[in-house]
């Protein structure tokens, strides 16, 4: 078939079947809920288990294929790479965040029918090749966790993180899509692909708008991705959202924005790099920097981990700074890394909450005698973040900065490692909590149900496995980078990229 | 050696973690079980530390017994040789290792002592083993940074579960401390992978390849301030004190005897091997900060009452030999530093022991407060002296033949700043011969009547660490026959 301008469209559908069985499995979880009350509470999780597996099964399909839907999707090895993170994200939610969502959230159906269908819209940013499909892929993720945030129960702070994400994630929204429209305007169309050529060709004229459009774009994302100083939402949100849907924050909803970063600045805007590329780098040191602390200061265990995701969201910045496939391999890596790592440590704090009902940093003192199980597995999870060796975290760390330090920012990993250390700090407050003080009160041990320990021992085995074994990893990111940048735009960025530091080579040698 | 030797150094890496992981399985209830283990595997590793030691063949190759696996290779940022598991010592290399292993046994003899959760404690103690080991053996930046970072890991909960004195405090400042100086050495290993652009992170490699001078005088500096934090380098050293002093026994053994040397070494190592015009031009500042160090912890020292600060402050003057023996940029400058390293080790690993056998009893370390324990705890008494002595330098132990390379390394090239260290050795037999007078002289204190001779595990661990001093002292041929062929192979070392 073929469109009106008579551009070939490819109408197989089976390319998106993933998506689709997402999306029917969560109307699936509604009606389920609605029409069948026998179906009792395990229904709703279970399904949404089957679902998402069903997804991974159909996904593994597209392994290595270069495909496109009615140009408006990408199906390669870069929408495969997400397309596993995201489900597995949600797999890891529903296995270690059931109980939780059972005792804690209003509306359980609701909430694993917001986590199928926010997937369905964060895969879509990772696979789009069309404006308007990444803004729809936006909205359906954003719009889904305006939702999501405010199901606690009985919590005030709920509704409040809920109106705030939904008020700010509106302008937001807002910022990006007029951003988008003056993109138009300069491309003359939504296509990723004719976007790079407009911008390569004549722009005398255009400047100005460009400028515009690319300044209210890097604000709209960098809303979505918390970035300094768009980050004001996310500690509120993560606060008072329910446990497994700031698990998903932090995860899917970071994990879907960085790809939407790597699709945009590697792809339609690379040749405009001249442009964006120092108000990355400016918003990349204000995340880290920021982000890191202001951590310093919280006492509450979901704030903590609000302000340290934000300063790696800093950190993952920096490789979109210096976008090439080099810079692009590592930032999958090390976002992997970082989603295996805070998954693990989000699922042992629900399981903490499940016993105790406390999240202050406080009540963590003496875990190491009441639960030392979960203390490694939360101390294991701290240390990966702050980049300890045998832990995921050293590894992907390392990648990260060698690869921007190889697009010339060597000044930007100075801020990155010192952040780093900084964060040290403030994750062993924690550690020091839970090994150092005795516990207050009860001081008898106390175990976790035996979902609890599936979700956290397999995460907690992912996080040894990539610091030990980090090459599956990185080899399945490096396939998907190249999914992205397949063709000419790599010279191009590594041409851009290179000059700013003497101490850098253009690219690695010895390939 | 021969590159099957290889294989000695990777058990050396691997056994400590190895011990670490399967004593998670073992019950925390049944201490024999661990002290089988760790006091096996001590000794094997102690057996092997000689073994390294002897098989280097000083007559052949600079890195002996390699040994390489592909780790990662042609991904991303990776070409070819990417990232190896590749082992491999040099004579520097191998004088470590012994010194490791050596105090690898009396810090496990120690640790038995301890009743409260000791498994969890030897857990963390074998990966700072591990990292050490690993440090000194590894020839591949990316798993050098890796066990260098292992070393310092557990530490935070080492002393900060098990420690005295302020030992939060002492504990986050260590690790605070020494974190960021590694924030420097992360530059570099950056900076420089970047700027070979050989896609790899295979130290030999990344020693033979050229590197602008103009790039090694901007980084030298940096990887010295980041090994020299580590290494307690004036004035990087002030974690060094406090957390000696709020550190448990066998960690202030290890950590004062072992890990510090790594620091040193990654100059050595990352600094001059690779980057031997920087290392040429910063020299002189070495000399400052060393003699500097000397001085300064020496003095110091001298107004300390506690036994432990005390050490730690005669740690930073003692280290500040080796970076004045490395700022020579001599060879015999060099051999001292480099023999230094192993002297001071073991001396002060002995020095922790005996401290923190009579701390176990006593739960005060304050010098005033101590006379005649020469009366009470006599083999402590002897034992205590026997150190003193090689700390001061004398002849026949380990100190002396060290420092006197030193001082004649410095008279060669800066003879004023030779005099300064000459000064800094007398006032270093001032501040041992007080607390010598003070605590275990003269009129015995009553109030120390109940205090017990030291273990036998004590007694056997000072031995095995006395033993060597005095090997050190007076057969040091061993040694310098195996440092001399690395040190020569520097680039533009004056000889």
């Amino acid at each position: 078939m073929t469109d009106f301008l008579g551009n070939h469209l490819n109408l197989n559908v089976g390319l998106l079947l993933p998506e689709i069985i997402l999306a029917v499995g969560s109307v699936l979880v509604v009606f389920l809920d609605m029409f069948w009350e026998k179906a009792g509470r395990g229904s709703a999780p279970l399904v949404t288990f089957l679902t998402l597996i069903a997804a991974g099964v159909a996904s593994a399909s597209d392994i290595d294929a270069v495909d496109d839907f009615a140009r408006m999707v990408s199906i390669d090895n870069f929408t495969t790479f997400f397309r596993f993170m995201f489900i597995g994200v949600g797999i890891m939610l529903v296995i270690g965040g059931w109980e939780y969502v059972d005792k804690h959230v209003n509306h359980p159906a609701e909430f694993y029918a917001l986590l199928l269908l926010s997937t369905v819209g964060a895969i879509f940013m990772a696979s789009a090749r069309d404006l308007l499909i990444a803004y729809l892929g936006i909205e359906v993720l954003s719009f889904s966790l305006y939702i999501a945030v405010s199901l606690g129960k009985n919590d005030n702070r709920a509704g409040e993180a809920g109106l705030k994400y939904v008020l700010l994630g509106g302008v937001a929204s807002a910022m990006l899509l007029y951003g988008l429209s003056l993109l138009y305007g300069v491309a003359g169309s939504t296509q990723y692909g004719d976007i790079a050529g407009a911008l390569q060709g004549d722009l005398t004229g255009l400047h100005m708008p460009l400028i515009l459009g690319l300044t209210l774009i890097v604000s709209g994302l960098g809303f979505k991705v918390s970035a300094v100083p768009f980050h004001m939402w996310a500690p509120d949100a993560y606060e008072g959202a329910p446990m497994p849907v700031t698990a998903y924050l932090s995860a899917t909803s970071k994990g879907a924005t960085l790809a939407l970063f790597l699709r945009w600045f590697g792809g339609p805007l690379l040749p405009a790099i001249g442009d964006w590329q120092w108000m990355m780098a400016v918003i990349a040191t204000l995340t880290m920097v920021f982000g890191n602390l202001i951590a310093l200061q919280q006492h509450n265990v979901k704030r903590l981990l609000a302000y340290s995701s934000i300063a790696q969201g800093g950190f993952m910045l920096m490789a979109v700074t210096t976008v090439s496939d080099i810079s692009a391999s590592a930032l999958l890596v090390h976002l992997g890394g970082y989603v295996i790592t805070n998954l693990a440590l989000f699922l042992a704090i629900i399981q903490f909450y499940n016993r105790t009902g406390k999240e202050e940093i406080t009540d963590f003192a003496g875990l190491s005698r009441t639960n030392p199980y979960l203390a490694v597995v939360i101390t294991a999870g701290l240390f990966s973040l702050a980049g300890m060796p045998l832990l995921a975290g050293f590894f992907t760390k390392f990648i990260l900065f060698q690869a921007v330090v190889q697009g010339g920012f060597l000044w930007l990993v100075v801020v990155a490692v010192v952040g780093s250390t900084v964060s040290l700090f403030y994750y062993l407050q924690v550690i020091r909590q839970m090994y150092i003080y005795e516990p207050v009160g009860d001081a008898s041990r106390w175990t976790i149900s035996g979902s609890g320990y599936i979700a956290t021992g397999v995460l907690l085995a992912a996080i040894v496995f990539v610091g030990i074994q980090g090459a599956p990893l990185y080899t399945v990111a490096d396939r998907a980078a190249f999914a992205l940048f397949d063709g000419a735009p790599v010279a191009a960025a590594a041409g851009h990229a290179a000059p700013a530091a003497p101490a850098a080579a253009p690219k690695a040698g010895g390939h | 050696m021969t590159s099957a030797d290889g294989y000695v150094l990777i058990a050396l890496c691997l056994l400590p973690l190895g011990v670490a992981l399967s004593l998670f399985l073992v019950p925390t209830r049944v201490r024999s079980i661990t002290i089988f283990l760790t006091g096996t595997s001590s000794l094997v590793m102690m057996a092997l530390s000689f073994y390294v030691f002897f098989k280097y063949a000083f007559h052949g190759e600079q890195f002996q017994g390699v040994l390489a696996w592909t780790w990662m290779q042609n991904v991303g940022l990776l070409g070819e040789k990417g990232i190896q598991f590749k082992v491999g010592v040099d004579g520097i290399g191998a004088s470590l290792v012994l010194l490791t292993g050596v105090v690898v046994v009396p810090a496990t003899w120690v640790t038995w002592k301890i009743q409260d959760r000791m498994k969890d404690y030897f857990i963390l103690l074998y990966l700072v083993t591990a990292g050490v080991y690993g440090a000194f053996v590894i020839l591949d930046l990316f798993f050098w940074f890796l066990f260098y970072e292992m070393a310092l890991m557990p530490m935070y909960l080492l002393i900060g579960v098990w420690g005295s004195t302020r030992k939060e405090y002492g504990a986050m400042k260590l690790m605070m401390m020494l974190l960021a100086g590694s924030i420097f050495i992360f530059t570099v290993i950056f900076a420089v992978f970047s700027h070979v652009g050989a896609g790899t992170f295979d130290m030999v490699v990344l020693l033979d390849a050229h590197k602008d001078p103009g790039f090694q005088k901007v980084f030298f500096p940096l990887l010295v301030i980041g090994c020299g934090t580590l290494g307690a380098m004036f004035p990087f050293h002030s974690w060094s004190p406090d957390g000696h002093a709020a550190a448990p026994t066998s960690v202030s053994m290890l950590h004062a005897g072992v890990l510090m040397k790594v620091g040193a070494f990654g100059v050595v190592r990352l600094g001059y091997q690779m980057m031997p015009e920087g290392g040429a031009y910063w020299s002189p500042a070495l000399i400052v900060l060393g003699a500097g160090a000397g001085l300064y912890g020496a003095i110091s020292a001298l107004r300390q009452t506690d036994m432990k600060l005390l050490m730690g402050f005669s740690s930073v003057s003692h280290m500040g030999y080796v970076f004045l023996g490395l700022g020579t940029f001599n060879a015999i400058g060099w051999s001292g530093a480099v023999l230094q390293m192993t002297a001071h080790g073991w001396m002060t690993a002995l020095f922790f022991l005996l401290i923190g056998g009579m701390y176990d009893q006593s739960h005060n370390r304050d010098i005033p407060n101590f006379s005649g324990m020469a009366k009470q705890m006599p083999i402590w008494s002897i034992f205590f002296i026997f150190a003193s002595m090689a700390s001061l330098g004398l002849p026949g132990l380990s100190g002396f033949i060290a420092e006197l390379h030193i001082f004649i390394g410095t008279f060669r090239s800066y003879p004023v700043v030779g005099g300064l260290a000459v000064l800094t050795a007398a006032i270093t037999t001032t501040y041992l011969i007080r607390v010598l007078a003070q605590a275990f002289f003269g009129e015995m204190n009553p109030r120390w009547s109940h205090l017990k001779e030291i273990t036998w595990m004590e007694r056997a661990g000072a031995v095995v660490l006395a033993l060597a001093m005095l090997t050190l002292g007076m057969w040091p041929s061993p040694w310098i026959e195996r440092i001399a062929p690395s040190i020569i192979n520097i680039p533009g070392i004056t000889l």
